[in-house]
């Protein structure tokens, strides 16, 4: 049978031969759209996590079948540029699987709540489990998103990736280009730095949606 | 894309309304209801089960709704956990504090009061605070529509009254009369089944506490003698820990637990035990708060 639903703001149309087909398979599967990780299949770790008209939840536990002319969004459209940003400059990711699901509950989180507490953060992100950083750097990165997005930490002097180095009180290095770097992580060698201003943008990203 | 034709073409059910699924379901015995799919989807995506036809209850409004009956709310099967914690919270205070222990917020999005009562699993959240205030579940199928009393409900683990071609359309929970909680032991603050989960509620017009056991026997189950506890309703000060420790052995005393990869016996038995001596002392002494205010 054919369904037929929107997916990031596009219409899509899959033919599925099991009534039981989860929308997750469905996305990787039938329509390349890989932004949604596979992990668990059992709604334990949010790796999946979409919007579903606008409401989170764990795509391999939603049957395709029940997405008849429902809107969905994946990390590809359901994540605002400052949230994705914070995650980079914080350090929360690193092996990168959870990310997906993580940056759509946070994006879902700042809708409702522009500045949410620790606790309404863990709660919030409950559903999304992280074996790699001990949840500390995604706590640090939803704040930095918050306070980018609030507008009040932007202004002329602090170029844009530079939040968290501020958030932090840590010092940036100070360059003759003007640039701000933060520490790599692990992936890069002590020495080495990130510049967090030019982090390339990848090829994900997807026009911002300027229609009302 | 043309895909070949299986021998039993697959089918998903979209009913309209209610009366549409019930006569689908009458006219498809094999079709197996989905509603949020939290415990279903499992199922399917570990190939324990392969339905080869789904009857999809997500989009029936009449399911979707709940409504003020008076002394009662009626909740339909189809509202899913986190409008109960968003929208219950002040008529149905242990009904919500359940609610949002259940799994994550994804998990809380799409999961409903009536999949966790068709899926019986003695394990469900839902089921102790309906025990404790005596909720009764309405049951439809294209024969007509019955009600019953949750005590009733459960006959076994993961089973229930619920008949081939019956669906279970609504619950309906007393509006609190009292305080009420819930309280569950589980190896992490989110994301667990419970290893066991007591809910009390105590209702000060009647002058009656009921309790619900979850996780601790082979259904969901009351405890009949601690119910009857005597509790000093004309002199509230008299109430003490002696009392509240007696209650917790009778809840304890109620339970049928095993020993599983959760939890053992014991530990299950001991665990209500606390639980439900510091439940009724939270619920006694927010009663007296409430009344001398």
């Amino acid at each position: 049978m054919r369904v037929q639903l929107r997916v990031d703001g596009a219409e899509a149309a899959a033919d599925i031969d099991r009534p039981g087909e989860s929308l997750l398979s469905t996305l990787r599967d039938r329509l390349g759209m890989t932004g949604s990780k596979n992990a668990c299949e059992q709604g334990e770790c949010g790796s999946c996590t979409v919007l579903l008209d606008g409401v989170p939840v764990c795509s391999c536990l939603v049957a395709t079948a029940q997405c008849e002319g429902r809107e969905v969004k994946t990390v590809v459209g359901a994540v605002p540029r400052p949230v994705r940003d914070a995650f980079v400059t914080c350090g929360a990711v690193q092996c990168g699987f959870c990310t997906p699901g993580l940056l759509v509950s946070v994006a879902d989180l700042l809708e409702r709540e522009p500045d949410p507490g620790d606790a309404e953060i863990r709660e919030a992100l409950a559903g999304n489990l992280c074996r790699c950083t001990g949840y500390e750097k995604i706590i640090d990165a939803v704040h930095a998103a918050a306070e980018v997005m609030s507008g009040e930490a932007v202004t002329d002097v602090v170029p844009e990736g530079a939040i968290y180095v501020a958030a932090q009180g840590m010092s940036a290095e100070s360059t003759t280009d003007g640039v701000p770097r933060v520490p790599a992580r692990s992936h890069l060698h002590h020495n080495q730095w990130i510049n967090v201003a030019t982090f390339p943008r990848g090829g994900g990203d997807i026009e911002e949606d300027t229609t009302p | 894309m043309t895909a070949p034709a299986p021998a039993l073409p697959a089918a998903f059910h979209r009913p309209a309304d209610l009366a549409d699924a019930l006569a689908l379901l009458a006219a498809h015995p094999e079709a197996v209801p989905v509603a949020g799919g939290t415990d279903l989807m499992v199922a399917v995506n570990y190939r324990f089960i392969r339905p080869a036809a789904m009857l999809d209850l997500s989009g029936l409004a009449e399911l979707r709704e709940w409504s003020d009956e008076g002394d009662a709310i009626r909740i339909g099967s189809g509202v899913p956990y986190a409008r109960i914690t968003a929208e219950l919270a002040t008529v149905l205070p242990g009904l919500a504090a359940a609610a949002r222990t259940v799994g994550s917020p994804q998990i809380r999005n799409r999961g409903t009061l009536g999949g966790n009562l068709a899926t019986a699993s003695p394990a469900g959240d839902g089921h102790p605070p309906l025990l404790a205030t005596g909720a009764d579940i309405e049951i439809a199928s294209v024969s007509g529509t019955r009600t019953v009393p949750i005590a009733a409900f459960f006959t076994g683990p993961k089973r229930s009254v619920l008949e081939p071609g019956e669906l279970i359309t609504a619950v309906t929970v007393p509006k609190a009369a009292g305080p009420q909680q819930f309280l569950k032991v589980g190896t992490r603050n989110a994301m667990v089944i419970a290893v066991c989960s007591f809910a009390v509620a105590l209702d000060l017009d009647a002058r009656r506490v009921g309790t619900g056991i979850g996780s601790a026997g082979p259904t969901p189950l009351r405890a009949p003698e601690a119910d009857l506890i005597e509790l000093p309703w004309t002199v509230p000060s008299r109430f003490d820990d002696a009392l509240a420790a007696e209650f917790g052995r009778r809840v304890a005393a109620a339970a049928r637990p095993i020993d599983d990869v959760r939890g053992t016996a014991d530990y299950r038995r001991h665990a209500l035990a606390v639980c439900a001596a510091r439940a009724l002392r939270r619920v006694w002494t927010a009663a007296h708060e409430e009344r001398s205010t």
